[in-house]
């Protein structure tokens, strides 16, 4: 028969017809990476404009005798501010202090929230009973915590990893929470499955389709530790306690030197953004990319 | 009773027949809401497939179709009746091709396989074999994302195969597909179908799909779904969904299932 002799043909061409199939579907080329000039002029350019604009407008008003000059230091002023500092050698130390009891406070932070978050999460009891709590903490600033903290620890180490503690928390199991919520019930019934339950099922399926909220919570997470801590260390005191950022700047008031207030502000500011760029911003797009969730900027 | 007997592969299957089956249903019914207000999902259903056969299930909307399979996949328990599937877990697969983003095509694969038992050493080469098998041996490292819906249901269905299960539950795997691409992929599905021997139970809406994949039709009433009728598919493979005895078949088939849903007006 002519028609059975096409189909047996037909079947042979099968695979070529497949793969043209998955030719025409698939993009014929990656998107390829912006040149190093048009990152430059998209990226750089814009964040560098709005820093010198600031810089003008504090500038003016420093011309303008706004306040008088002890207040209102020039930006020159703070620049020399800093000059002092590295001269004396003093800076490093300063902004070490400060980010080692930052990150330590985090790990903790990350160490505890985590598996918090996991069985507020998944037991719902738990949740019921804290889930309101630990949003509600959310809100409530840290620096209240700073009486309750030096009462029980007094002026010492542990006060400030309290604080911290108690700030960053909340916001990383709120975080892993969100993340688990967000998990289309689909992934975890192919899980299932496949075989997948009970710690397998967390392990392969439940944490790594709850990562990218994880993330978002421990970016979060960072920022509350971060602020907990320039909190803690602007009241907790003490000779015995070494000097970090928000030491240095109590220092600064007491004398003051406005210019030293505004560089640590600055100072304070630029730790924080730079570790939200230089490690929390590229983890979470390299997931997000993974997952083909973020499409590459052009 | 109400439950589903998954036994170990090796026990037979002894469900009420001589004959061994892949899947026996035993006057399943299930009905969801709480007692006294209860809506019947499914009434009284009895099906076999038996082993290495191709039957669809074929229904309009509401008749719990869907329900079947996921109460036949363990997923969810039956009000009434048994369930026994005697070669063990089925696998499933859905209308999305639900791969998880997080890993390649490839380890997608190696995880069925890892959580199969199969040793790490094995994995590679199996997944590797399984890719070659539903043709997409050169996307072991390609993420989801970056393939085409027509090859992530391919790669969804070697992951299914990696089960190692004796029946394959499919529920609309093609739905959501182009023309173009279903038809290729009816071709591969019994393609591999014929090559690995594994009994499936296919749900559809889709007339034609049905009659050109199966070689048995049952077609379900709506709400509550019941077994109205079934045809035997006598037509030689391969076939084409073009093919005049497929559409000579579709075309009686839709009338019953025309019929069916004009009762529901009349109620």
């Amino acid at each position: 028969m002519a028609s059975s002799e096409t189909r047996e043909k037909g079947s042979e061409d099968l695979a070529g017809l497949e793969a043209g199939l998955d030719a025409l579907e698939t993009p014929a080329t990656t998107p390829e990476r912006p040149p190093v000039g048009r990152i430059l002029v998209s990226k750089v350019l814009p964040p560098v404009v709005a820093i010198v604009l600031v810089l003008a407008i504090w500038q003016g008003a420093y011309w303008a005798d706004v306040k008088r000059d002890d207040a209102l230091p020039s930006p020159l002023d703070v620049g020399d501010e800093f000059a002092e500092m590295w001269r004396q050698g003093t800076l490093f130390e300063y902004i070490w202090t400060s980010v080692s009891r930052g990150v330590l406070g985090f790990v903790i932070a990350v160490a505890v929230g985590t598996p918090l978050g996991l069985i507020v999460a998944r037991v719902k009891v738990v949740r019921a009973a804290i889930g309101p709590v630990l949003t509600g903490l959310q809100s409530l600033p840290s620096i209240a915590w700073v009486p309750a903290a030096i009462i029980w620890f007094g002026l010492t180490n542990s006060t400030i990893y309290a604080v911290v503690l108690l700030g960053a928390v909340p916001s990383i199991a709120n975080g892993i929470v969100s993340g688990v919520d967000q998990i289309p019930p689909l992934y975890l019934r192919a899980g299932r499955m496949l075989g997948a339950s009970g710690l397998t099922s967390v392990r392969h399926v439940l944490l790594p389709a709850a990562l990218p909220g994880y993330l978002a919570g421990l970016k979060q997470g960072w920022a509350f530790s971060w602020r907990s801590l320039m909190a803690a260390e602007l009241i907790v005191q003490s000779p015995s306690l070494g000097t970090g950022l928000g030491q240095l700047m109590d220092g600064y008031r007491a004398m003051q030197n406005m210019s030293g207030v505004l560089a640590t502000i600055i100072l304070i500011l630029v730790v924080g953004v730079a570790i939200d760029l230089l490690f929390f911003s590229p983890l979470e797009r390299r997931v997000l990319r993974g997952r083909g969730l973020l499409a590459r900027t052009t | 009773m109400a439950t589903a007997l998954h036994k170990p592969k090796g026990q037979g299957g002894e469900g009420g027949d001589d004959a061994p089956v892949a899947v026996h249903l035993d006057h399943v019914s299930k009905s969801f809401g709480r007692p006294g207000k209860q809506q019947l999902v499914l009434d009284d259903i009895t099906l076999d497939v038996a082993p290495g056969e191709f039957v669809t299930l074929l229904g309009a909307s509401g008749c719990g179709k869907s329900t079947l399979l996921n109460l036949t996949a363990g997923l969810d328990a039956a009000s009434a009746g048994t369930i026994t599937v005697p070669g063990g877990r089925p696998a499933l697969m859905f209308q999305d091709h639900a791969l998880f983003p997080w890993l390649t095509a490839g380890k997608n694969i190696e995880l069925a396989l890892r959580l199969r038992g199969v040793p790490q050493g094995e994995r590679r080469a199996e997944a590797e074999r399984l890719l070659t098998l539903v043709r997409l041996s050169g996307a072991h490292g390609k993420r989801v994302h970056e393939l085409s819906g027509g090859m992530r249901q391919r790669v969804a269905l070697a992951r299914a195969l990696a089960q190692d299960s004796q029946l394959l539950l499919m529920d609309e795997p093609f739905a959501a597909l182009d023309a173009i691409t279903r038809d290729v992929l009816h071709e591969e599905l019994t393609r591999i179908w014929r090559e690995t021997g594994v009994s499936i139970l296919f749900v559809t809406h889709n007339v034609r799909e049905a009659v050109r994949l199966a070689q048995r039709v049952v077609l379900l009433s709506s709400r509550p779904g019941r077994v109205v009728h079934e045809w035997r598919v006598d037509i030689e493979q391969p076939r084409r969904i073009e093919d005049t005895a497929v559409s000579a078949l579709s075309v009686e088939i839709t009338e019953r299932l025309r019929e069916e849903i004009r009762r529901h007006g009349q109620q």
